[in-house]
C-alpha cells in the first residue's frame, strides 16, 4: 500500500439522538485493494458508509477522495465523485431491462433520442467483464434475473459510471456457493483493473478469500486493524470482543426450567426445513443465525404468519392446527416483531390502545373498549406502570415514544393475554443500553412466571447474555445447540458453516 | 435515559384535548349566516337548516368508518338513489309497504355493503375501483328498475324520516324527525367508533394492517364490516333525503365525494387510522354552512362545487403541511 | 422478512405479461362465436370491425393520456371533466365559424395542459394524494362548466366535423388520428428519456431520486400528457356531437372507463409497468364487449351494470394476484 489511498476518512465522528454511532473512526483504501469492513449489526458500518456516499453528513471529521476533502450534500454528488454502494436492498427497477438500470437517469442520447444501441452495446461491453459464461443478456427485464445476476447488474452499474470506489455491503447474503465464487471472481478481476473495494462482511470465509485488509469495527470505534488477513477467530474476537455486561439478568435455576409448551417435529415450509423444537416452560432460548439464516421464518412458522406447510406442532401436549396469527394467539402463543415500525406497532393510535389491541381483538366485537375478559384500561395503565413506560400520558400517539418504550408497551399487549409461549424477534434492535436492560429483565420475569420465551437476535453478547440455551440456524434448518456458556466465535462459526474449517 | 421510574404527577394520563378546528369553523360559519340571516338565528331556521344536512351528517359518519379502515367508498351515493328509486317503485303508493320496504333496503345495503368489502379485502380491488364499479352498477339499476323515468311517489309514511316536524315543542318550537334520526343514528356511529372494540380494531387496520394482523386483529372482517356499515348509513341517508326532497333519478349523486369532504373536515386522515364522528358531523354541518352562505351570497349552484373541490383539496394539504411540520 | 422473498423463481412464466393479449384474443373469440352461433354472419366484415373501433375513439384516446398518469404511479380522475369543458369550449369558440377552428383548438389545448400542470402541481408540492387531488379537481372544473352552460351550447362548423366523421377509404380520420397518437405516446415513452424516467419514477421513486431523476417534473410532465389528451378526446367529442354539453364526460364515465382500460391493458396501478399498446388492446376489448351487448340485444340499462361488474372484475383479474393488501 505504497500508494495514495482512493479515499481516505479520517477520525470521523457521528451521533443521532441518543445515539453515538461512530467515534473518531479512520478508514482508506487504496488502488486496486480490497479493504474487508467487520462488525456485528449496530457496530457502525452502514453509518461509515452511508458518511462515505453522502447519505449522511459527519459531525466531525474528513472525507478525502484523492487527496482532496470532499463535502457530499446529497448521494449524486458521491456517486459523481467515483464512489458506488451496492446496497443489500437493490436499488434497480425490476421491470426495466439491464441496459435500462444501467443507465438509469443518465441514458446516452442522439439526435435528443435515447440511443438504445449504444446503451445496449455498452452494458454487453461491462457485462463482458463478468465472462462470457455468464452472460447477462442487456435487454433481460431485471424481474427474470435471478438474485445473483441482479447482484451482478447493480455491480455492472457501479463499474459503468467508472467508480473509483465500489462498496458492496454483505454482496453473499442471498447468493449460493456457486453464486459467491462468481462474484470472487468478479471482485479479483476489479480489483486487477485498480478499483477500490470496500467489502462489508461477517463471514470469515470470504475475508480470507478476497480481502487484502481488514479493519474491525465495534460500537462505533475501530477496534482492530490487520495489514494482513489473521486467522477468523481474531476477527472474530475483536468483532465481539466486549464483556457482557452485568445487565444481563442471572440465567434460570436448573429448578426453575419446567415442562415442554411447544413442540414442533419436522416443521418446514418454503423457508425452513426439518425443524425440530422445543420451548420449556421458565426457559429463553436463543436463536442466532446469519440474515436469511431462516430465523424469523421460523417465527413466522410458528407464529401462523408464514405456517408451516408440514410437521407437527403441539402445545401442552395437545396438537395445533396454526394457519394464521389469530390460531396462534388462541393456542397461547404472542410475537413482538422486529421491525417494530413496519409489523408492531400502529403508530397514530395511543400508548394505551396499542397495548390493549390484542386484547381487544379477541373480546366481543361491539364489546366496550374499556373493558373485556383479558384485562381492563385500569389494568393495562397499571401494567404500563409495571413496565415503566415512559410516556406523558397514556393518551400519548405511539409514534412520539422511544424505541425502548414503544417495545415494553407492545411486551404488555402480549402480558394481558398471558401467553405460554412468547417469541421475541430482535427485541433490543433500535433500542438504547439502558432500556436494552429492562427489556432482558422483562424477559427473565416472564420466564420465571411460567413463559417459554423465544428470542430472535442477530446480536450476539444477547444471545449469550440472556439465553439459557441457544439454537443456530442455517439455510433454514437449526444446525447447532448451545449451553450459555459457548463462546461467540462458536456461535459465529456454525451459523457461517465453518465449524469443521477451522476445527481442522 | 435511565429507565428508574420517577414519580409520575397524576396528571399524567389526561393531556389537554386540543380542539379540533372544525368545531371553530362551523361556530364562525354559523355565526356569519346569522350576521346576514337573522332568522337563521331563530329555532325554525336552524332546525330547518339541520333537517337539510341530516342525511348527508349520518352519511359522512358512515363513509367515516371506510375513511379510517384505509380506504374510500364512492358507492355511497348511488346507494341513495337506489334506495329512494327502489322505494318508490315498491311502494306503489301503499302507506303500510313502509314496514317492509326499510327493512328490504336495509337488507339490499348488507349485500351491497358486503361486496364492496370482499371485492376490497379478497380480491384486492383499491376501493376506489372497486366501489366507483359500484356505483355505476347500481346507478344502472336504479334506471333499470325505474325504466328510466320513476314512477310513483313515496307514501307518507316513508316520507316520515325525512320531511315531518314535531310542533309546539318548548323552546326550540319544531323538532324535525331527521334532526332526531340524525341524533340517534350519530349517536349509534360514535358509540361503534369510540367505543367498542370494533371501532379499536378498525383504527388500527387502517393505520398499519400488517401489524394489525400480527396483532391478532381480523382485518379482513374489520374492513368488510366497515364498508358494510358505510353501505347501511347510505340506505339511512336515501331515506331522510327522499322523505325531504322526494323521488328523482339522481338524488344521491354527488353525495359521495360531499362526504368524504365532510371527513376530511373533520381532520380524518384519508388512507386510515384516524378520524372522529362529532368531527366528521361538524364537517357535514360545515359544508352546509358554506353553501348556505353561497346561497345567501347569490351565488348559484354550480359554485358549490367549485368551493367543494378547493375544500377537499385544501384541506388534504392542510393535513399534510401539519403532519410534516410535527416531524411524522 | 426479507428473507423470505429472494426464494422467488427466476424465469417463471409471466402471466400478468402476456394478460391483455390473451384477453384481447378471448374477446375477438367470444364475438365471433356469437356471431356464428346467432348466425349473424354479416357482422363479419371489415366494415363492421372499423365501425367496432371508430366507436371507442374518446376512450382510447383518453386512455392514452391515462396510461402516462398511471405509469408514473399517479392516477387522474378528472379526465371526464376535461372532456366534458374541452368540448363545451371548443363548440362555444367555435360557433359555427370555421375561422374559428384553429384559436379554439390552441385554446382548449393550453386549457387543457393549465388543468394537468395544477394537478401535477398540488400533487408533487402540496403532496395531495393524487385521488383526491384529481377529484377536487373535477368538482372544481365541473362547477365552473355548469356555472356558464347547462345544455349543449354553441356548434361546431361542417368542416369541423370531418374529424369525427370524415374517413379515408373505410377508416375514418379520428381512428387514424387515435392510433397515430398511440404511435406517438410509444415513441415518446420509448425513445425520449421523459419516456424513460416515467418508467422509473412509477418503478422506484426512490431510486429514481437517487439517480438524480428530478421526479417532481415527471409527475407534472405525465398529468399535462393525461390531461391534454383528455382535451384533445373532448375536442374529438364536440366534432363527432356537433355541440359540447357539460356532462357529455361524466354520462361516458371516462374516468373510470379510461382507468379501467389501462389496467386491463396490462400496466400496474402502483407504476412503472406496462405500455401504451396494452391500454389500445384494452380499448379494443371494451369496444368488442359493446359490440356484443349489442348483437346480444342487451337492454342500455343492463349494459350499464354490466360495464360497472366488468370493470371491476377485470380490474379484479390482476389484482387479485398481489399479496399486498390495498386500501
Amino acid at each position: 500500500m505504497i500508494e495514495a489511498p482512493v479515499f481516505e476518512m479520517q477520525a470521523i465522528s457521528k451521533s443521532f439522538p441518543g445515539v453515538r454511532a461512530l467515534h473518531e473512526v479512520s478508514f482508506a483504501c487504496g488502488k486496486g485493494e480490497v479493504h474487508a469492513l467487520c462488525g456485528e449489526n449496530g457496530a457502525g458500518k452502514s453509518t461509515l458508509i452511508k458518511i462515505l456516499s453522502g447519505v449522511y453528513r459527519p459531525d466531525s471529521g474528513a472525507v478525502l477522495i484523492d487527496g482532496t476533502e470532499q463535502h457530499f450534500g446529497h448521494p449524486q454528488e458521491a456517486l459523481l465523485a467515483g464512489i458506488s454502494v451496492i446496497y443489500q436492498e437493490f436499488s434497480l427497477l425490476p421491470e426495466r431491462s439491464v441496459a435500462q438500470n444501467l443507465f438509469l437517469g443518465r441514458e446516452p442520447l442522439r439526435n435528443g433520442l435515447i440511443d438504445n444501441r449504444a446503451m445496449i452495446a455498452e452494458t454487453r461491453r461491462v457485462l463482458e467483464l463478468f465472462g462470457v459464461r455468464h452472460g447477462i443478456a442487456p435487454e433481460t427485464l431485471v424481474a427474470d434475473l435471478d438474485v445473483a445476476s441482479q447482484q451482478m447488474v447493480e455491480i455492472a452499474k457501479a463499474i459503468s459510471l467508472n467508480a473509483k470506489v465500489i462498496v458492496m455491503d454483505e454482496p453473499t447474503a442471498a447468493l449460493n456457493e456457486a453464486e459467491c465464487d462468481v462474484l470472487f471472481a468478479l471482485v479479483d478481476r476489479l480489483r486487477a483493473s485498480g478499483t477500490a473495494i470496500v467489502y462489508i462482511t461477517h463471514r470469515m470465509r470470504e475475508v480470507a478469500r478476497i480481502a487484502d485488509r481488514v479493519t474491525v469495527l465495534k460500537d462505533g470505534e475501530v477496534t482492530a486493524r490487520f495489514d494482513q488477513v489473521p486467522a477468523p477467530e481474531m476477527i472474530v474476537r475483536a468483532m465481539v470482543g466486549r464483556d457482557i455486561s452485568e445487565y444481563y439478568p442471572d440465567p434460570a435455576k436448573p429448578d426453575e426450567i419446567g415442562a415442554d409448551i411447544l413442540t414442533v417435529s419436522g416443521g418446514a415450509n418454503h423457508a425452513v426445513h426439518d425443524i425440530d423444537l422445543t420451548l420449556r416452560a421458565g426457559e429463553i432460548v436463543g436463536f442466532a443465525g446469519l440474515q436469511g439464516a431462516g430465523r424469523t421464518a421460523l417465527a413466522m412458522a410458528l407464529f401462523g404468519a408464514l405456517p408451516f406447510t408440514s410437521g407437527r406442532v403441539t402445545i401442552d401436549g395437545q396438537h395445533m392446527d396454526i394457519k394464521t396469527p389469530r390460531d396462534a394467539i388462541r393456542a397461547g402463543i404472542g410475537m413482538l416483531p422486529g421491525d417494530r415500525k413496519a409489523s408492531g406497532l400502529v403508530l397514530m393510535q395511543s400508548v394505551r390502545d396499542n397495548g390493549m389491541l390484542t386484547a381487544r381483538s379477541f373480546a366481543r366485537l361491539l364489546g366496550g373498549n374499556g373493558a373485556n375478559r383479558f384485562i381492563d384500561l385500569s389494568g393495562m395503565d397499571a401494567l404500563l406502570d409495571r413496565m415503566r413506560v415512559r410516556a406523558p400520558s397514556y393518551e400519548q400517539e405511539m409514534r412520539f415514544l422511544s424505541g425502548g418504550n414503544q417495545q415494553k408497551a407492545i411486551v404488555a399487549r402480549w402480558l394481558a393475554l398471558k401467553p405460554k409461549v412468547l417469541i421475541f424477534i430482535e427485541p433490543t434492535r433500535g433500542i438504547d443500553v439502558d432500556a436494552k436492560a429492562s427489556i432482558y429483565h422483562l424477559m427473565r420475569d416472564l420466564a420465571r412466571a411460567g413463559t417459554a420465551v423465544m428470542m430472535v437476535s442477530s446480536d450476539l453478547p444477547e444471545i449469550l447474555g440472556a439465553s439459557d440455551r441457544i439454537l443456530v440456524m442455517r439455510d433454514g434448518r437449526i444446525v447447532g445447540e448451545f449451553g450459555r456458556s459457548a463462546s461467540e466465535a462458536e456461535l459465529m462459526l456454525a451459523a457461517t458453516g465453518e465449524a469443521a474449517e477451522v476445527a481442522a | 435515559m435511565t429507565e428508574q421510574s420517577l414519580s409520575r404527577p397524576e396528571t399524567r394520563k389526561r393531556r389537554l384535548p386540543q380542539i379540533n378546528p372544525v368545531y371553530v369553523l362551523v361556530v364562525a360559519l354559523i355565526l356569519a349566516i346569522i350576521v346576514m340571516n337573522p332568522a337563521f338565528g331563530e329555532p325554525t331556521g336552524y332546525m330547518n337548516f339541520l333537517k337539510r344536512v341530516a342525511a348527508l351528517a349520518i352519511l359522512s359518519a358512515g363513509a367515516l368508518y371506510v375513511i379510517v379502515s384505509g380506504g374510500f367508498d364512492l358507492s355511497v351515493g348511488s346507494i341513495m338513489t337506489l334506495t329512494v328509486i327502489g322505494s318508490s317503485m315498491l311502494a306503489s303508493n301503499d302507506p303500510n309497504s313502509t314496514y317492509w320496504i326499510i327493512p328490504l333496503m336495509l337488507g339490499i345495503g348488507l349485500v351491497i355493503g358486503l361486496v364492496n368489502g370482499l371485492v376490497v379485502s379478497y380480491l384486492k380491488v383499491p376501493s376506489l375501483i372497486a366501489t366507483l364499479g359500484m356505483m355505476i352498477t347500481l346507478n344502472g339499476v336504479a334506471f333499470m328498475w325505474s325504466g328510466g323515468a320513476p314512477r310513483g311517489y313515496l307514501p307518507d309514511t316513508f316520507r316520515f324520516f325525512g320531511r315531518y316536524n314535531i310542533t309546539d315543542v318548548p323552546l326550540i318550537g319544531i323538532l324535525p324527525i331527521a334532526v332526531i334520526c340524525l341524533v340517534v343514528f350519530g349517536a349509534t356511529l360514535w358509540w361503534g367508533m369510540h367505543r367498542t372494540n370494533f371501532g379499536r380494531m378498525l383504527h388500527a387496520a387502517g393505520d398499519n394492517p400488517q401489524a394489525a394482523r400480527l396483532a391478532g386483529v381480523p382485518v379482513q372482517r374489520v374492513r368488510i364490516s366497515a364498508f358494510v356499515v358505510s353501505a347501511l348509513t347510505a340506505v339511512l341517508a336515501g331515506i331522510i333525503l327522499g322523505g325531504r326532497a322526494g323521488v328523482s333519478v339522481n338524488i344521491g349523486s354527488g353525495f359521495e365525494l360531499q362526504a368524504i369532504t365532510a371527513a376530511v373536515i373533520g381532520g380524518a386522515q384519508l388512507l386510515g387510522g384516524r378520524g372522529s364522528v362529532p368531527a366528521a358531523i361538524a364537517g357535514a354541518l360545515a359544508l352546509e354552512a358554506i353553501f348556505t352562505l353561497l346561497n345567501l351570497l347569490g351565488l348559484a349552484q354550480p359554485v358549490r362545487l367549485v368551493v367543494q373541490g378547493l375544500i377537499l383539496i385544501g384541506a388534504v394539504a392542510f393535513a399534510t403541511y401539519q403532519r410534516k411540520r410535527a416531524g411524522r | 422478512m426479507t428473507e423470505i422473498s429472494q426464494n422467488r423463481a427466476p424465469r417463471r412464466f409471466r402471466f400478468e405479461r402476456h394478460a391483455s393479449t390473451l384477453l384481447l384474443l378471448a374477446a375477438i373469440a367470444l364475438y365471433v362465436i356469437l356471431l356464428l352461433a346467432l348466425g349473424q354472419v354479416r357482422f363479419l366484415t371489415l366494415d363492421n370491425l372499423v365501425a367496432i373501433l371508430g366507436r371507442s375513439i374518446t376512450l382510447g384516446i383518453t386512455a392514452i393520456g391515462q396510461t402516462f398518469a398511471i405509469l408514473v404511479a399517479s392516477i387522474d380522475l378528472s379526465v371526464a371533466s376535461v372532456i366534458s369543458a374541452a368540448a363545451v369550449v371548443t363548440s362555444v369558440m367555435m360557433n359555427g365559424d370555421p375561422a374559428m377552428m384553429v384559436p379554439a383548438i390552441a385554446a382548449v389545448l393550453a386549457l387543457g395542459a393549465a388543468i394537468g400542470l395544477v394537478n401535477g402541481l398540488v400533487i408533487t408540492k402540496l403532496e395531495v394524494n393524487p385521488l383526491i387531488a384529481t377529484l377536487g379537481m373535477s368538482l372544481i372544473i365541473q362547477g365552473v362548466l355548469s356555472y356558464y352552460y347547462n345544455n349543449f351550447a354553441g356548434n361546431v362548423p361542417v368542416e369541423f366535423q370531418i374529424f369525427a366523421y370524415g374517413a379515408w377509404g373505410i377508416v375514418p380520420y379520428s381512428l387514424l388520428f387515435m392510433f397515430a397518437l398511440a404511435g406517438l405516446a410509444w415513441f415518446v415513452l420509448r425513445f425520449t428519456r421523459f419516456g424513460s424516467d416515467i418508467y422509473s419514477v412509477g418503478g422506484n421513486k426512490d431510486a429514481a431520486r437517487l439517480a438524480g431523476i428530478k421526479t417532481a417534473r415527471v409527475v407534472i410532465g405525465a398529468h399535462v400528457i393525461c390531461s391534454l389528451c383528455a382535451a384533445i378526446a373532448g375536442i374529438y367529442l364536440a366534432s363527432r356531437l356537433r355541440s359540447g354539453a357539460p356532462w357529455i364526460g361524466a354520462e361516458g364515465v371516462y374516468d373510470l372507463e379510461s382507468i379501467a382500460v389501462v389496467v386491463i391493458g396490462g400496466t400496474v396501478l402502483a407504476g412503472g409497468r406496462g405500455g401504451i399498446w396494452g391500454t389500445m388492446a384494452g380499448v379494443i376489448i371494451f369496444s368488442l364487449i359493446d359490440s356484443i351487448f349489442n348483437v346480444a340485444g342487451v337492454d342500455a340499462f343492463v349494459k350499464q351494470v354490466l360495464r360497472g361488474i366488468i370493470i371491476v372484475a377485470a380490474v379484479a383479474f390482476y389484482a387479485a394476484r398481489s399479496q399486498r393488501p390495498v386500501a
